[in-house]
């Protein structure tokens, strides 16, 4: 074991990289998944259908292929992309298809009675989807984008596999070069938990923030 | 008398269920009417229509001498557009049956909200009007509570309201006291009445109260199965109906009389 804790610095250096990774794809993901569900309510045709050609090609592919798509097809077709890019950009994108499952629910979720209140005060339907239902649907996307930013942790482990090197390159360098295994995949499986626990406070903290002073939002207006 | 509703051979069904069935009627600038009858008579229907929440599948509604569900597209009717019915929904505001105030905001932000997205009033304006508003509706010092803090009959006076801020110059009350506690009814139809009283205000309510109707309309119609039976001023709607089927109706609230 000590002899793993030597190579902390490079541990800590594949922690951050895991983090970095994980955050610039959660951002990623969010500006999807609310541009992807909130177009499944589009007026136009068109609208709607890309939106759920893209939920439905990000979701029924693998995203390990995706990720080697990125990373090793692209270049071919003269898309080159740095692995860090890559990474971040097949994690995001994947992760938003299903974060747009999330907006389209919790905004559905919302109800007609609002809607139609809305009508009735004459919101144009922007102004309903901006003021009325989006930040009644909020509250109810929190806890279920917290799952999915773990779910996003664990997915970027995949990276390793296109030369990033994170938390799981790291591990697999240390394992190569000290022939120890258990050690070292104990040692990340510790941190990635260590990562998850701190971004479920996160989340929970948000769900707390973003509910305050509507608690029974469900019960009370309709 | 200015006719500021027309519904000229209305049709709307609900698949294979007719709910109306040719309907022709109108309603007067400034007139106060109750629509009573059995549940299930398209009463209800009548005010989605023209709050613009249900279609209309034959026939037209004018509203303000304009039709509501066409436009006028050189000589022919088209449907109207989305635009063409924001444009006629200027004029018309609903209050509803299960209130739909915005449980997000407080009840001040309820009504200075739409004041501000719609009309364009400044905030400080928009609040001045919220808070005469909640006066008169009797809820001064709730501005800051949020709907789910308030009772049924409180937050109804809320929607009220929040009707009220947008000037409309026609105002649709679909069953208001109905999911409301007994003991709450009266609360919310004394704003009613008094409203009645005093503003030009076109009024239509959908009711089951029927003293309610009696106090607050000028002309009471008469629906079943999607038609009006009988149309006329309340005290002879109440005490001399012509039409049997509005007297076996009204049978069943005698007592209430």
């Amino acid at each position: 074991m000590n002899e793993v804790l030597t190579y902390s610095p490079i541990l800590i250096e594949g922690t951050i990289t895991s983090i970095t990774l994980t955050i610039a794809s959660a951002i990623l993901a969010l500006l999807v998944s609310f541009i992807v569900g909130l177009a499944r309510f589009s007026r136009l045709r068109s609208v709607r259908w890309s939106a759920v050609v893209y939920l439905e090609f990000f979701r029924g592919t693998s995203a390990i292929v995706q990720m080697f798509f990125m990373y090793y097809v692209l270049p071919l077709l003269g898309v080159n992309f740095s692995p860090i890019m890559a990474g971040i950009l097949a994690c995001g994108l994947n992760v938003g298809a299903y974060g747009s499952e999330i907006v389209r629910g919790a905004v559905q979720s919302v109800g007609r009675p609002q809607h139609e209140a809305a009508i009735s005060l004459n919101y144009t339907s922007y102004q309903r989807f901006l003021y009325v239902l989006i930040p009644q649907a909020i509250p109810m996307m929190v806890p279920t984008f917290g799952n999915l930013l773990i779910e996003l942790l664990k997915l970027t482990a995949v990276a390793s596999l296109i030369t990033i090197s994170d938390l799981t390159f790291m591990a697999q360098i240390i394992r190569a070069q000290t022939a120890l295994t258990l050690e070292p995949f104990l040692v990340i499986l510790i941190i990635y938990f260590c990562i998850s626990s701190v971004l479920i406070a996160i989340t929970n903290y948000i769900g707390r923030k973003v509910s305050k002073g509507r608690d029974t939002i469900q019960a009370g207006g309709d | 008398m200015n006719k500021i509703i027309e519904f000229q051979d209305v049709s709307k069904s609900f698949g294979s269920l007719q709910v109306l069935e040719n309907l022709n009627m109108h309603v007067n600038s400034g007139e106060k009417l109750a629509l009573i009858g059995p549940s299930g008579s398209g009463k209800t229907t009548i005010l989605r229509i023209l709050m613009t929440l249900e279609k209309i599948d034959g026939g037209v509604v004018k509203v303000d001498g304009d039709y509501l569900w066409h436009q006028k597209i050189g000589d022919k009717l088209e449907p109207a557009s989305e635009k063409h019915l924001h444009k006629m929904r200027k004029n018309i505001c609903m209050v509803f049956q299960q209130f739909n105030l915005f449980p997000h905001l407080t009840v001040l932000n309820n009504i200075v909200q739409p004041q501000i997205l719609i009309k364009g009033v400044d905030k400080v304006d928009a609040s001045n009007k919220a808070e005469e508003l909640l006066a008169l509706v009797g809820l001064e010092g709730k501005e800051s509570h949020y709907p789910h803090q308030l009772s049924g009959g409180q937050q109804q006076r809320v929607a009220i309201a929040r009707a009220l801020a947008m000037d409309p110059k026609i105002m649709l009350f679909d069953e208001v006291t109905s999911a409301l506690d007994p003991e709450l009814v009266e609360e919310v139809l004394s704003v009613l009445r008094q409203l009645a009283e005093n503003t030009n205000t076109t009024m239509l309510t959908v009711t089951h109260e029927m003293n309610f109707a009696r106090d607050f309309a000028d002309r009471v119609l008469f629906f079943e199965h999607g038609r009006i039976i009988e149309s006329g001023p309340p005290d002879i709607m109440f005490t001399n109906p012509k039409e049997s089927r509005t007297r076996d109706f009204l049978k069943n609230f005698i007592g209430g009389i």
